[in-house]
């Protein structure tokens, strides 16, 4: 029996990339432009963020749509504690946020001081990111909307 | 033997199941072992007379990739099994087993599924199962997600925050007795309601009560459930549906899947005994008692508490199938249905009717 082991280097790694596809693609580089992309269904009705099919029915869609970047809380709830990985190294207000010219909600963090600064639906307005590079990230939070 | 419908009867026949706030001191299949033999001998089933093997875990929470390999050692694969898995709650894991029945490939089933969330953050861990692109690299862990359901329900006016309250403290004095709750003792939801909110608008109460647990079940058709039982809780509805992943492009208010599975299965054809529903958050019981029409006057809803007082994850659907299918076993249910979730916001869900003869 020989008594000296056999070893191999062995590195763990995931050698393929994959792509985002031409719809969450499309809004994703979108984002890293500073631009919010949504998508129309057949009734004219638009979803944001993008889907490469309706939600509801399966159908494909393809027809992008550029909005704007703001809108309003549809629902809150307030995150008091903070949590490894999240937007905020303090406690925010998660929500979903219809897009001006949006029929649907996007997931996201709203900046304010406590939950008594929030409310169902309030106006807000994205918060970019100086550096982007084409992730939902990019949009660094949301926040109440100034109006002049 | 077929029913009117064409399809085998089948019946579940037995179950046994463990749930504890944190199982320390053994590994899944150190649990779910006994679990698995405690199901076959009530029946006197060996897995030789097993001809269908499904079970229910997730590699996410085991953090663990095949984790489920190892609790088929317990099962005994040894002469060779014909087996499955399904990384969802063990609901679906005994809809596949009813389906590989129904072919004939099988007369009888076992099925179970476990989880032991505890070493880990299962709140955000579930962040995990959120779209990939739009939603998990924000990490919302799962209170928060469910607060946002919760947030919709309030402000439609379909639900108060002392309805949920009402919700939680039925269910924790339900289960005084319940040995497998987690989260017990006869309470008001004056109480309740007095706490502070854990994540607004959602206090402790309202949350899922996490769980460390597992599930065995027997299923077995016609004249084989017949000899096993002397009065087998026949599956006469079984059926599950799935809302949009896109949490963003849903109505939270509504539960379309759920409705939709309940008109599947003609949960409205005849009188519902019994009713153990899958509701982890307070208000999402309440959503699926008003979805599915069930009056607390004429229908016994959760009597141990249900999935509020204990919510093991990849398991709990299935151990409302099992109480369900338990309560029909004794003759305290002539009718009962059972229903299990997956997904966030209730997206997934499972409507499974059971019936004595």
């Amino acid at each position: 029996m020989a008594d000296e082991l056999l070893s191999a280097p062995m590195t763990i790694e995931y050698p393929f990339t994959r792509t985002t596809g031409p719809v969450i693609g499309a809004f994703l580089t979108g984002l890293r432009e500073g631009v919010v992309l949504g998508i129309k269904r057949a009734d004219g009705s638009v979803v944001c963020p993008p889907t490469e099919y309706d939600p509801e029915t399966g159908d494909a869609l393809t027809e992008m749509v550029e909005l704007t970047d703001t809108g309003h809380v549809m629902s809150w709830t307030w995150s008091g504690e903070v949590r490894e990985h999240q937007p905020f190294d303090r406690p925010y207000a998660l929500a979903l946020i219809q897009i001006d010219g949006a029929d649907t909600a996007m997931l996201h963090g709203v900046d304010v001081d406590g939950p008594e600064a929030m409310s169902t639906g309030m106006r807000v307005k994205a918060r970019w990111r100086s550096e982007r590079e084409g992730h939902i990230r990019d949009i660094a939070c949301f926040e109440p909307e100034v109006t002049p | 033997m077929s029913t009117a419908n064409g399809l085998r009867e089948v019946a579940v026949v037995s179950s046994a199941q463990i749930q504890k706030r944190v199982i320390e001191d053994q590994s899944e299949p150190e649990f779910v072992t006994p679990l698995i033999n405690e199901a076959r001998d009530a029946v006197g089933f060996t897995q030789a007379d097993i001809g269908f093997t499904c079970s229910g875990s997730s590699d996410f929470v085991a953090g663990q990739a095949f984790s489920f390999v190892m609790t088929i050692d317990g099962v005994g694969p040894v002469p060779p099994i014909s087996e499955s898995h399904v990384e969802m709650d063990g609901a679906w894991a005994l809809y596949e087993a009813w389906i590989k029945i129904q072919t004939g490939a099988a007369d009888t089933a076992l099925v179970y599924s476990y989880s032991k969330s505890s070493p880990g953050s299962l709140r955000d861990v579930l962040a995990t199962q959120l779209d990939p692109y739009y939603q998990a690299p924000l990490w919302p862990d799962a209170f928060a997600i469910g607060g946002l359901q919760a947030r919709a329900l309030l402000d439609a006016g379909r639900i108060s925050e002392a309805d949920m309250a009402e919700a939680a403290a039925t269910a924790q004095t339900n289960a005084v007795d319940n040995p497998h709750a987690v989260r017990s003792g006869a309470t008001t939801a004056e109480a309740l309601l007095a706490t502070d909110y854990v994540a607004d608008p959602l206090r402790r109460h309202d949350l899922p009560a996490g769980a460390d647990g597992g599930i065995a079940v027997v299923l077995a058709a016609g004249d084989h459930a017949r000899q096993a039982v002397e009065r087998p809780a026949w599956i006469r509805g079984l059926d599950h549906r799935i809302d949009s992943h896109q949490i963003g492009a849903r109505d939270l208010t509504q539960a379309p899947s759920v409705a939709l599975a309940a008109e599947k299965v003609g949960l409205g054809a005849d009188k519902v005994d019994h009713a153990e529903l899958h509701g982890a958050f307070s208000f999402q019981q309440l959503l699926l008692e008003q979805t599915l029409g069930l009056d607390p006057a004429s229908t016994t809803i959760n009597p141990g508490g249900g999935a509020l007082v204990g919510n093991t994850m990849m398991a709990a659907g299935l151990m409302r199938i099992a109480d369900a299918a338990a309560a029909v076993r004794s003759g305290r249910a002539d009718r009962a249905v059972a229903h299990a979730t997956s997904g966030p916001c209730m997206q997934q869900n499972l409507l499974c009717v059971l019936e004595g003869d």
